[in-house]
Order: C-alpha cells, then structure tokens, then sequence
C-alpha cells in the first residue's frame, strides 16, 4: 500500500521548561527534540502494515523549519522509503494552518493510508489529523489502539472513558495512532546507513491565515512540597485524620 | 447575538457527565455576552427524553436529532449536522467535552467550518472578538493562554473541570433532521464493548486508587479493588508498567500517553511517579503516596506520603478508610 506518515519534531517531554523571552512560548535553548511519541507509533504502524503486505510504499511528511530533516532522517532509518520536508519558519500553534498544508501536499498522492500520532505533546491539541481528513473529504477513524486492514477496508479500535468501539471504514482512509501497538522500532546501524540514501524532498510551506495562537505561556502553580506522615502502618491512622480533617476528603 | 451551541454527549441513550459539565461552561460564557445555550443531543429515537436534564443545566434551546444510525457513535453524521446547525445559527462559540468522542468530533466541525479549534481547555473567556481559553500544553507543564480570532470558535473542555450547576431554563425542544442519510457514513461503529461494567469512569471518580510495579503481581491489585471499593467512590488506575505488563487494560492508565485525571483524591500505591505518570495526575487535589523508598519522586508531589511496603499498608489503609465511611 501507499502509506503516509504525519511526523512532528517536538521537545522531550522530560526537559526543564523555560518561558522564551516573550513570554508566548517555551525556550528550545538546551532542549532536546525528538520525533513525537505518537508519530513514531504511526510510524511503527505503517512499517508494520507494509511488512505484512510485502509490498508498498511510505512517505514521511514533517512541516517545519530545517531542522525536522533530522526528525525525517529517523522515520527512514526505522525503515520508511522516503521523506518531504515542507519547509516553513516555525510551526504554528493553529491546527487548521497544519492541517492545511498538510492536507495540500497529500492530496493527488493516490495514498491508501494516511497516518497521524492521535496528538503531538507539545501542541497538545490533537487536532490535526482530524482536520486534514476533513480538508481531503477522506473517512477518518481517530485515537485507534488496534488495526487490521484486508481487502480495502479497516477495522480499528478505539479506547473511549470505560468502554471501546469497534470501528469499519474503508480506504483511502486518514487514522490517528494512539497507543496500544507494539513499541517503534530503533533504528538499526544498517538503518541508518540506508537512511543517507533515501530520497528526501524539500518544497517550500505556503502557511495561511493563523487564527489560533498563543498569547501567552505560564507554568502551572506549583503544588505545595510534598510531605512524608510517616513509615508503615503506623502512619495509616494519622493520614487518614489528615483525610478527614485538612484535606475533607473522607 | 452571541449564542453558544453545545454538544450534549450521550452514551447507550443516556447523557455522560461531561454533557452537563458542557451545558455549565456554555451557560456562563452565554451570560456573559447575553446570548442563549443550544444544546445539540443527537442518538437513537428516544434520545430527546434527555433534554430535561439539559433545560436544568441552563439550555435554552435543545436541538434533537433522533436517529437509528446515531445507536452507536457516528461521527461522520454527526459532524455533518452539527456542522450544518452551527451554519445556520451564527453561533459565537461550539463546546464540545475534552472526551474521546467530543476530540473526535470537534476538529471535524471546525474543518468543515474553516474555524479555529483549541482543545483540552481548562478556562474560557470571551473579551471583544476574541475567545481566550487557557490550554495546557508541554504534558501539562505549561499553561497556554490561546486567542481564537473568527466565529465560530471551536472548543473541547477538559472534564471534571466546569462543575455541572443547575441553572432551570426553558429548554425549548426544538427536532432537527439529520444532514444527509447517517446511514450511509463510511465510517461506522459496529460494536461497543461496555468495560468496567457499572464501575466509576477514571474521568468521573472523585478519588482514584492507582497502582504500579510496586505492587509486584497482578493479583495484588485486588487489594487496591479493596481500597477502591472502601472509598465507595473510586476508580483505579494504573502506571504503564503495570498495562505494558498486561496487569490492567490500557484504558486504566494514567500519564503523559494514558488519562489525564484530576480527583479529589488520588493514592498512588507502588508508584515511582515517572515525569510521564505525574503528567496525567499532578493536578489532583489531594494525594497520598505509599512506596518503600522515601526519595521515590512521587513523594514530592503527595500531600501524605507513607514510606513502607504496599502489601502490609494497603490492608490496614483499606480497614481504616472502611471505618472512617462508616455511616455514608
Ligand atoms: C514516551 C513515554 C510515555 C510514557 N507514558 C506513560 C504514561 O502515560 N503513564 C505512565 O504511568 N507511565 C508512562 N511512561 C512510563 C514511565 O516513564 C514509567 O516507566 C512508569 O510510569 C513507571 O511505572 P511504575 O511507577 O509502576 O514502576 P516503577 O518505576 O518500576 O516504580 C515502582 C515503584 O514501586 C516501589 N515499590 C516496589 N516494591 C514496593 C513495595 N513492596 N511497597 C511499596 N513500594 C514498592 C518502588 O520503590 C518504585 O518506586 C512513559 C514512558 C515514555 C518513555
Ligand atoms: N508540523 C507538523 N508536521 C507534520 N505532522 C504534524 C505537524 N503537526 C502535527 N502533525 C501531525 O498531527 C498530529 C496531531 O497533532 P496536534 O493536532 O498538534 O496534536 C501529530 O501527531 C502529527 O502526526
């Protein structure tokens, strides 16, 4: 099959947050970036319904600055065919700009799958997906944890609050990967080797009107220090006084 | 005229809690600018004996769409006809709930819209042409102020965070047909598989009992079930090693990748507290760690920390708990 990934260069999540001078977003000086958890599971994902298949293709597709070849780079040594970078200043924070050029470059691309992380953790909106299934007029089933394609058609699964549905579309289809599939793949050494080689294209981004953005970032209160009540059982019967009594909760 | 059309999320031809959360957070932004709260409920014949409940939440108006394609979710019509009626009502905002329907739901309105959308907002205000919502972002370590320009504004609201209030309305019944035959979707639910039986969601529970590796086995989780149960209004939860392991289901688990929950109380039992785990957790009210190493990183964010060994603690907690509720 003919299979797109949509992959997003974000911050580790584990790093220190500064404010940027600014104030309207986080700064990247002495961070480290890394394709978004997500993505590398649609990543995982395509790769794996490729293995199946035998046969196909995959294109990774990263909007952003020059700095997401890097981010390219590790979708094709985990073993994708190739990669375009759609080249623009800074991502925006509007999902509908997103989706907007992501929703340009892949129409016409005859794609069988197109394939998004359920959110990218910086964003931390999740709507990008979504939105460029809409722009295409394509089925789009969201948050998948479980896939099987045969025959042109899809059944996924999808986790909701205390249950799961069951969900049959068709393809071409656009999904969005939640957890719940096997770990991604590293890239292996002969991975890596291959990944100089494969083709990667840059095409200039035209990003339209952004109508969403980010006036301000703050970090959130701090909680108070935590406290430690005591040791074994003997501290059960005071956390629980404390329960009932400072925290009213019992 | 500044209305707000709110979806009202059913499941299995009831309203979940997170409808009523909805309906509130409409209310207060529609008092604020004077407009009036449409509720939009969309299900199987027999939906619209729900919208009671959404008049007493402070609905105006509730558009029913009754259906036998909406049994299950169907978000292809669903999207379609909300999208329709946020055409024809010239609303100033469209709230959805934060839940993995309304997230699913809410970016395919605003594309068909060409609107802005923000997600997983924990605040909202409207001053001037400008819809203001603090969004977390960063797995909650920052907290964005996010402006959407244009109307309508597209919204999902992070749950248990707008308190359902009631607030008696009028809530004009008002039925609207589907766009289009929801039958034909492309995509279609074909099953849903009802998990935890009557127990609390993780997003609805007022106190959640997690566990971790901590507790060494799967079937030590039956005492954290017992804890859970004492408290008569718990949930449990579960770091991903104990999901990777296959000790709980993946929908248990709670951090960066899994829930994002935010009780009353939360007691983590056996739990390190992984930058990824307090991603989902950290903005619980009150919470209790037990874990047998005192530098264990949870304890930096537990109100209570108890430094011993889970297996001997828990049945003494859970006898305690027990005590204290009696006469609830
Ligand atoms: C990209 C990414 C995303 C992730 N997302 C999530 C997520 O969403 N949610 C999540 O939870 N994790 C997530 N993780 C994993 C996370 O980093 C941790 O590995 C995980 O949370 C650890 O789970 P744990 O606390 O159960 O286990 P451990 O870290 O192994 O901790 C077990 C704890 O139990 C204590 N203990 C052991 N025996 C006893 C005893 N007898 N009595 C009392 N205490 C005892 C130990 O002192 C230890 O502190 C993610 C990781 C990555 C890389
Ligand atoms: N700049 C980008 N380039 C490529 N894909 C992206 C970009 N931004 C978002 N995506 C995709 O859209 C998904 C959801 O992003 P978001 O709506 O920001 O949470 C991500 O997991 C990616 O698959």
């Amino acid at each position: 099959m003919k299979i797109a990934v949509c992959i997003k260069r974000v911050a580790d999540m584990e790093s220190r947050f500064r404010i940027a001078p600014g104030g309207k977003g986080v700064d990247d000086a002495g961070i480290k970036f890394d394709m978004g958890d997500f993505d590398s599971y649609a990543a995982e994902v395509a790769l794996q319904v490729n293995e199946k298949d035998g046969k196909g293709e995959i294109v990774a597709i990263s909007l952003g600055p020059d700095v997401v070849q890097e981010t390219l780079r590790k979708a094709l040594s985990m073993g994708i065919d190739r990669a375009v970078h759609l080249k623009c200043d800074a991502v925006p924070f509007d999902g509908l700009a997103i989706a907007r050029v992501l929703a340009a470059e892949l129409q016409g691309g005859a794609y069988d799958l197109i394939l998004f992380g359920k959110m990218s953790l910086d964003s931390s909106n999740g709507v990008v997906g979504a939105m460029t299934a809409e722009l295409l007029g394509l089925p789009c089933v969201t948050a998948i944890s479980k896939l099987d394609i045969a025959g042109g058609r899809g059944t996924a699964r999808r986790e909701l609050e205390g249950a799961a549905e069951i969900v049959e579309f068709p393809l071409p289809a656009v999904l969005t990967i939640d957890e719940g599939f096997a770990r991604p793949r590293y890239p292996s050494l002969k991975g890596i080797m291959a990944a100089k080689k494969k083709p990667l294209e840059v095409k200039a981004a035209q990003l339209g009107e952004q109508r969403v953005t980010v006036g301000a970032m703050a970090l959130p209160p701090e909680r108070a220090p935590g406290r430690i009540v005591g040791e074994g059982v003997a501290a059960v019967a005071e956390v629980v006084r404390l329960l009932q009594t400072e925290a009213k909760v019992l | 005229m500044s209305n707000i059309l709110a979806f009202a999320e059913a499941r299995g031809g009831t309203l979940r809690k997170v409808a009523l959360e909805t309906i509130t957070a409409a209310r207060q932004l529609a008092d604020a600018t004077g407009g009036e709260v449409h509720a939009l409920l969309v299900g199987a014949p027999g939906i619209g004996a729900q919208s009671s409940q959404l008049a007493a939440h402070g609905a105006d108006v509730v558009v029913v769409v009754e259906h036998a394609a909406f049994t299950y979710n169907n978000p292809e019509a669903s999207a379609a006809l909300a999208a329709d009626r946020a055409r024809a009502g010239n609303y100033r905002a469209i709230l959805f709930a934060a839940s993995a329907t309304g997230r699913d739901l809410a970016p395919r309105v605003a594309a068909k819209l060409g609107v802005g959308i923000v997600s997983d907002v924990t605040e909202l205000a409207l001053t001037g042409d400008t819809l203001t919502a603090t969004h977390p972002m960063y797995a909650g370590k920052m907290l964005a102020t996010v402006g959407i320009i244009g109307t309508p504004a597209v919204v999902t609201l992070r749950p248990n965070r707008f308190t359902p209030v009631p607030n008696e309305r009028a809530g004009r019944v008002e039925a609207m047909p589907p766009s289009g035959d929801p039958g034909a979707s492309r995509v279609v639910v074909k099953e849903l598989q009802q998990g935890g039986g009557a127990k609390l969601d993780l997003g609805d529970a007022p106190v959640i009992v997690a566990g971790g590796r901590g507790l060494k086995e799967a079937r030590n989780f039956a005492l954290v079930e017992e804890l859970a149960a004492a408290f008569g209004n718990a949930a449990v939860g579960a770091t991903r090693a104990v999901t990777d392991d296959g000790w709980r289901p993946h929908s248990d688990q709670i951090g960066q990748t899994g829930r994002l929950v935010s009780p009353d109380l939360y007691v983590a039992v056996g739990i390190s507290g992984a930058i990824q785990h307090l991603a989902g957790m950290r903005t619980s009210k009150t919470i209790v760690a037990i874990n047998r190493d005192k530098d264990a990183p949870i304890f930096k964010v537990a109100d209570y920390g108890i430094v011993g060994d889970v297996l001997e603690v828990l049945p003494v907690l859970t006898a305690a708990v027990r005590e204290a509720r009696k006469g609830h």
